[in-house]
């Protein structure tokens, strides 16, 4: 009787764990949505925007990170199903490829960042360029830590009762990421004309 | 002070009691108890209100002659900007937080809130980001001095070229203060949503829940657009980027769109959880009703909504379009009638009502009619003309003022006095917050009034001289901020020596309906912890008969020591 009220107690914890996380991934959107609506409007309103000597930004690149993080969006949610069906094997398989492909996406900015012709002073474009990309950057790297946290914490014993939440948080996290990333490809490699 | 001296069912779970004076220490530990974080919260807020007050009464000393002759110019932009700042940031949001802790798991029954050590981090932050502020005073340039809300490209101009800065001193303290306010409205608001007592459906909270509720929810929504609008500005300052500089292609009226698209809703985060503080009381100090609950309820909601797209007021004369003028125009006088529905809903409340004229009575009444003036002049600044006329004249800070002082600290006030005797045990002397009434209501409005009329006059904001046609009423704003000075003194002096040997108060000492009026008083640690009761009625039953909860006479008789 009493293993039950504190499994009851434990439940609603990790529940009111996973509400909380929502209602700050909520409060969260918003300051991407101030970037978002200061780049569009710091844009519509340039004279010129593109600092001198800079053609455009190149989207080659940038398009195969935006394949690698969506997929990993994918391969995320495998991990959940594997979790769910309780192969632990399985799930810090998928699990380890989404973080994988987190850090190629990573990779792949740095790169990019370093052939860039411009810094965070060429005027609004270059400062909105890498407050845009760095902000999210740093958001990715949150994602990816967060999933080696939950990764070691899937070695402890019996953390399952009631532990998935940590996994689900991680994985509502990364979906978001995967969100903000899609609308910023958009705002910033596909809209390139002023 | 024993433990024996108090509640027999404290005694008897032989815990500490958290708003209890014995064993002070834990206020200076990381407690994660929700009644130890408030108490923590509403002291270090009263702490910063006194030296908020004290620059306040500076710039006063200042203005009660027409020439500058008390402090340099400079200065004087640092002690506005300060009073600002910390007033906002460091009383008024830490005090609410601070009621916030004390009352919504009580109010709900709920034992604590979701998450105590998130809570007990955003607690910890406030003295934190306190003294980083506070001791920019101490920089060769002084502190921030571009005023509370640090336009560019004042803001940016750091003369000295040094690193640490005022303003980068300032915009970290704020960026701090944001965290501390989310890390609690998610506490809050997770709170409210998920550890309701049984049977407590949303129209059967009691208002201060729902207003707290929106007012969370304003923060949530609000602050990162100020956290981002700080951000873009301190890389401006510090590494040179030029989001908000015109000579680099920025706009510095973006600025002020992030800015007030925060600072517009936290007006409403300050007065909602006030307004309901005002429903709590009218109604149990009248032995009422609330009228019109549900309506009450709801239109704290249609404030949240409103109070979202109305930012553009604050900027009018910034060079933005016309249609965006008459739009917020509009907009702005809309919210009139959401806030004009609760305003109705209390007089009704009061009307006919067995008044208790009491302290925590008299501050809300007090709060409710400088509440009204406000509101009027509210109307005024919100019409677009009137607005380009007095914008930056004292007529805009003296309708604040009348808000966040007249209205929103009579309120908290109010709260407090009410709820002394629930979260310590004691109840204070009347006649000293009568005095403490009478002072504040006098000081309020002899310091505040006079504004209007030398803002219609053309006297500027922010000056330290002026003309000395001016002159009659700066003394006589002058003398009633000394008087708001002097009126605080009653106040320490009652809370402090009525927590320490004032005498015992009841559980109930008002006969008012509530989940926190069936608890002891001081609340035990865990509240109700298991035997939390199941509500079965609406929260204003007074005169009706009705009980709150299931077997309430328990509650009453405390009886549940045997259960």
């Amino acid at each position: 009787m009493e293993s039950t009220g504190n499994q009851h107690n434990q439940g609603m914890h990790a529940n009111h764990n996973l509400t909380g996380f929502i209602i700050f991934l909520c409060s969260e959107s918003v300051i991407f949505l101030a970037f978002f609506s200061g780049y569009a409007l710091l844009k519509l309103n340039a004279l010129d925007w593109l600092p001198h000597g800079v053609e455009g930004l190149e989207w080659q690149t940038p398009l195969i990170n935006t394949f690698v993080l969506v997929s990993s969006s994918g391969t995320i949610y495998l991990a959940e199903r594997q979790m769910a069906r309780h192969n632990v094997w399985g799930f810090r398989g998928w699990w380890l490829a989404t973080m994988a492909l987190g850090g190629y996406f990573l990779w792949g900015q740095a790169v990019e960042w370093s052939g860039l012709k411009f810094g965070f002073t060429s005027g609004t474009f270059g400062g909105t360029f890498y407050l845009l990309t760095g902000f999210h950057g740093l958001h990715v790297l949150t994602g990816v830590l967060l999933m080696a946290l939950m990764l070691g914490k899937s070695f402890i014993p019996n953390n399952y009762k009631g532990g998935e939440q940590g996994i689900q948080a991680t994985s509502l996290f990364w979906h978001f990421v995967d969100v903000i990333w899609i609308i910023l490809f958009v705002l910033i490699y596909v809209w390139q004309r002023s | 002070m024993t433990l024996a001296s108090y509640d027999p069912r404290v005694l008897k779970s032989n815990a500490p009691v958290p708003g209890a004076p014995d064993n002070w220490k834990r206020f200076f530990s990381f407690n994660t108890d929700a009644k130890v974080i408030g108490i923590q919260y509403i002291t270090v807020a009263i702490f910063f209100l006194l030296i908020g007050g004290l620059l306040a009464m500076i710039m006063r000393g200042e203005l009660i002659t027409p020439e500058n002759d008390l402090v340099d110019r400079t200065v004087y932009n640092g002690l506005y900007t300060m009073h600002g700042t910390i007033m906002l940031f460091m009383f008024i949001f830490p005090v609410l937080n601070g009621l916030n802790n004390l009352l919504i798991p009580t109010m709900i029954g709920a034992p604590d809130m979701a998450f105590p050590r998130l809570n007990a981090v955003a607690f910890w932050l406030v003295p934190i980001f306190g003294v980083i502020l506070i001791s920019s005073f101490l920089l060769p340039g002084g502190p921030a001095n571009s005023g509370w809300w640090s336009y560019p490209p004042v803001s940016t101009q750091n003369p000295l070229g040094n690193l640490v800065s005022g303003e980068g001193m300032w915009l970290t303290a704020v960026a701090l203060s944001g965290v501390s306010s989310i890390m609690g409205a998610v506490n809050f608001v997770t709170t409210i949503i998920r550890m309701r007592a049984p049977g407590m459906t949303f129209f059967r909270m009691p208002i201060f829940i729902w207003t707290a509720w929106a007012a969370q929810s304003l923060q949530l929504i609000g602050l990162p657009a100020l956290t981002g609008g700080a951000i873009m500005l301190l890389f401006d300052l510090v590494v040179g980027t030029s989001f908000f500089q015109p000579e680099g292609g920025g706009d510095p009226v973006l600025y002020q769109h992030f800015f007030w698209f925060y600072s517009h809703p936290a007006v409403y985060v300050i007065i909602l959880p006030v307004f309901g503080i005002f429903s709590e009381l009218f109604s149990a100090h009248s032995r009422k009703p609330l009228f019109g609950y549900a309506f009450v309820a709801l239109a704290s909601f249609a404030i949240v909504f409103l109070g979202l797209i109305v930012w553009v007021h604050h900027f009018f004369p910034s060079g933005v379009p016309e249609w965006m003028r008459n739009l917020f125009m509009v907009t702005t006088m809309l919210i009139s009638v959401p806030t004009g529905v609760k305003v109705f809903a209390w007089l009704a409340t009061i009307w006919g009502g067995k008044l208790r004229l009491n302290t925590p009575m008299l501050f809300s009444l007090g709060g409710l009619f400088n509440f009204v003036f406000a509101g009027v002049t509210g109307i005024m600044l919100a019409t677009v003309p009137i607005d380009i006329h007095v914008n930056n004249t004292y007529f805009v800070v003296g309708h604040f003022h009348y808000v966040i002082y007249g209205a929103a600290v009579m309120g908290i006030y109010a709260a407090i006095y009410h709820w002394f005797p629930k979260f310590t045990g004691r109840m204070y002397y009347e006649g000293l917050g009568k005095l403490h009434f009478f002072l504040t209501f006098i000081g309020t409005n002899l310091n505040f009034f006079p504004m209007h009329p030398l803002g219609l006059m053309g006297m500027p904001r922010r000056v330290s001289s002026y003309d000395p046609e001016f002159t009659f009423w700066n003394v006589v704003a002058s003398l009633g901020s000394f008087l708001l000075g002097v009126s605080i003194i009653p106040f320490l002096i009652n809370m402090i020596s009525s927590w320490v040997r004032g005498p015992q108060a009841p559980q109930n000492p008002w006969n008012a309906i509530g989940l926190e009026w069936l608890l002891p008083s001081p609340p035990p640690a865990e509240n109700f912890e298991e035997n939390v009761p199941t509500v079965i009625s609406g929260p204003y039953g007074y005169g009706t008969g009705k009980p709150l909860v299931e077997n309430q006479s328990a509650y009453e008789n405390q009886s549940l020591l045997e259960a």
